[in-house]
């Protein structure tokens, strides 16, 4: 049996378009920095460290290595993973499993990518298959947009519905001091963005971002002596997927397998009811909608109905990304890791402005790859 | 058709560009317009690390004290490279690499050594810098160390 693991601190650095300010380690040391300040604990404490971020970004291997200057990894045990999107739910997974197993009491998981030392979208193309799909694919761009045309032509889900949740995000990320993106929109002006890959608009695309994000996994004995109200890890689920879009069953994605199970190990039966807030990794705005389906929020195709009635706004009964989101901020390697940091805020009451009242659930994804997910649920108890 | 499977073979090119960060940044102004090695020193452990940078690894807190160091130092260790790979070292082979602590830094510099016989060179044997006539703001604005002539 797992024994029960709590986050206990967050840090994040103000993500921005370009740090050219700091470099790699002195970008993750503001973020770690942050996170130990935030659990009242020093890098002594710490008995691990799993770091996240995707290399052809940076074109660096072993960030693990050579970024312990900012990781504080030196004479520690540390651990690299690179998942794609998914990079820093699974960099918070493999903390979570640190702590889980018994084996360490502190782990530092950490995320973070300078998006603006490089190609972005050449980097990305080597992380797919060069004898299949690599050279059809078109960037990071094109799968998402094929996704959204099924999704929008299946259900009758029009421009205007996916636009409105853009205009959603970016409001929220006004009440968001680490947002990068904090845009005062309308839907007319999200419409008439140039049309990026039919049909995803330009602001309805997320940014590229530098930026870092570091949270503190601990056993359930530290936990409970911590200073601060901690976020319990009541379920983290990981589902991949097979290893060419064209394989992919839209109809049993992995958001829904990995939802299903992490829904049975916290015990949850009504999402809608039951969670209290969602930090959903939103690539792009149609994901708003269509992945709330697929976390049985709402049925198949009343994602556009959710929105139109406000449902998912800080005022709805089921808030979707207080803190704006992927559309809003993305330094690739730390953007799942801030999903769970943000849904972790919000159990421990910490969210300043974009503080939902009374959160007792939070449930947060990652996204990479292949349409592969990550689902973690926290909650107030074990 | 023949027997043969199909080899697939590409290159990608992707343009990298990488902030260096203030410390470092001083760092490389000192040698373009000082000829002058510095170092930072750690409060918590009192070590000076070379090249200066923001924080301590060891001790995970910011340095707080620039210090001059060298020019001079000490050969710690080194190797003679046989094996040749143009697109990445800077010297035709056989040529020499050292691990250099300078004097008054805790920690070692990995430079190359040149004007010298390779056969010649021994771990600590006393070495000064040769800067680049047009420095570009990295490591090789060091060219090389060379053995002290007169120390």
């Amino acid at each position: 049996m797992p024994k029960s693991v709590a986050i206990i601190g967050s840090g994040q650095t103000n993500h921005t378009s370009r740090r050219a300010d700091v470099n790699i380690p002195e970008l993750i040391k503001e973020a770690v920095d942050r996170a130990l300040a935030d659990a009242d604990l020093t890098i002594d404490d710490i008995d691990a460290v799993v770091i996240g971020n995707m290399e052809h970004f940076e074109g660096i291997n072993l960030s693990d290595m050579w970024a312990s200057e900012g990781s504080g990894a030196v004479m520690k045990p540390a651990m690299k993973i690179a998942t794609g999107g998914t990079t820093g739910a699974s960099v918070a997974a493999c903390a979570y499993y640190h702590c889980a197993s018994g084996l360490f009491d502190r782990v530092l998981a950490i995320g973070w990518e300078k998006l603006s030392e490089s190609d972005t979208t050449t980097g990305i193309i080597t992380a797919f298959d060069p004898i299949v799909e690599r050279l059809t694919l078109a960037g990071a761009v094109g799968g998402l947009a094929i996704e959204a045309n099924l999704y929008m032509t299946s259900y009758g889900i029009t421009q205007e519905q996916v636009a409105k949740a853009a205009v959603m995000a970016r409001k929220n990320a006004q009440r968001n001091p680490h947002a990068h993106l904090k845009l005062d929109l309308t839907v007319e002006q999200v419409l008439h963005s140039p049309m990026i890959a039919y049909p995803i608009h330009y602001l309805d695309m997320c940014p590229t971002s530098d930026g870092a994000c570091a949270v503190i996994f601990a056993s359930e004995d530290v936990a409970r002596k911590s200073a601060h109200p901690p976020a319990w890890v009541k379920a983290a689920v990981c589902r991949h997927n097979h290893p060419y879009i064209g394989d992919v069953d839209w109809r049993k994605n992995t958001l829904e397998s990995a939802a299903i199970e992490a829904y049975r190990l916290a015990g949850i039966t009504n999402p809608r009811r039951e969670l209290d807030v969602i930090e959903l990794y939103d690539p792009a705005s149609f994901a708003l909608l269509s992945w709330i389906e697929s976390l049985h929020i709402c049925g198949p195709g009343e994602g556009g109905k959710m929105i139109d009635a406000g449902a998912i706004t800080m005022e709805g009964d089921i808030p979707v990304n207080p803190s704006g989101g992927v559309i809003s901020t993305n330094p690739i390697g730390a953007t799942a890791l801030i999903r769970v940091a943000e849904a972790a805020l919000q159990i421990q009451g910490k969210a300043d402005a974009r503080q939902v009242e009374g959160v007792r659930t939070a449930l947060a994804t990652g996204f990479g790859g292949s349409y592969w997910s990550e689902v973690f649920i926290l909650g107030r108890t074990p | 058709m023949s027997e043969e499977v199909i080899i697939q073979h590409t290159a990608l090119r992707i343009p990298y560009s990488w902030a260096a960060g203030a410390h470092a940044t001083r760092f490389y102004r000192e040698i373009a317009e000082h000829r002058r090695i510095m170092g930072t020193r750690c409060p918590r452990c009192g070590r000076v690390l070379v090249p200066a940078r923001k924080s301590c690894s060891r001790c995970f807190q910011d340095t707080t004290e620039w210090v001059e160091v060298g020019p001079i130092g000490v050969v710690t260790s080194f190797t003679i490279v046989h094996y040749s790979e143009p697109q990445i070292q800077p010297m035709k082979p056989p040529f020499a690499i050292a691990l250099i602590r300078l004097d008054g830094a805790d920690t070692a510099l990995l430079h190359l050594l040149g004007e010298v016989e390779l056969s010649k060179i021994r771990t600590g044997m006393r070495v000064e810098p040769v800067f680049a006539d047009e420095p570009k703001g990295h490591i090789l604005d060091i060219r090389y160390f060379k053995p002290v002539s007169i120390d």
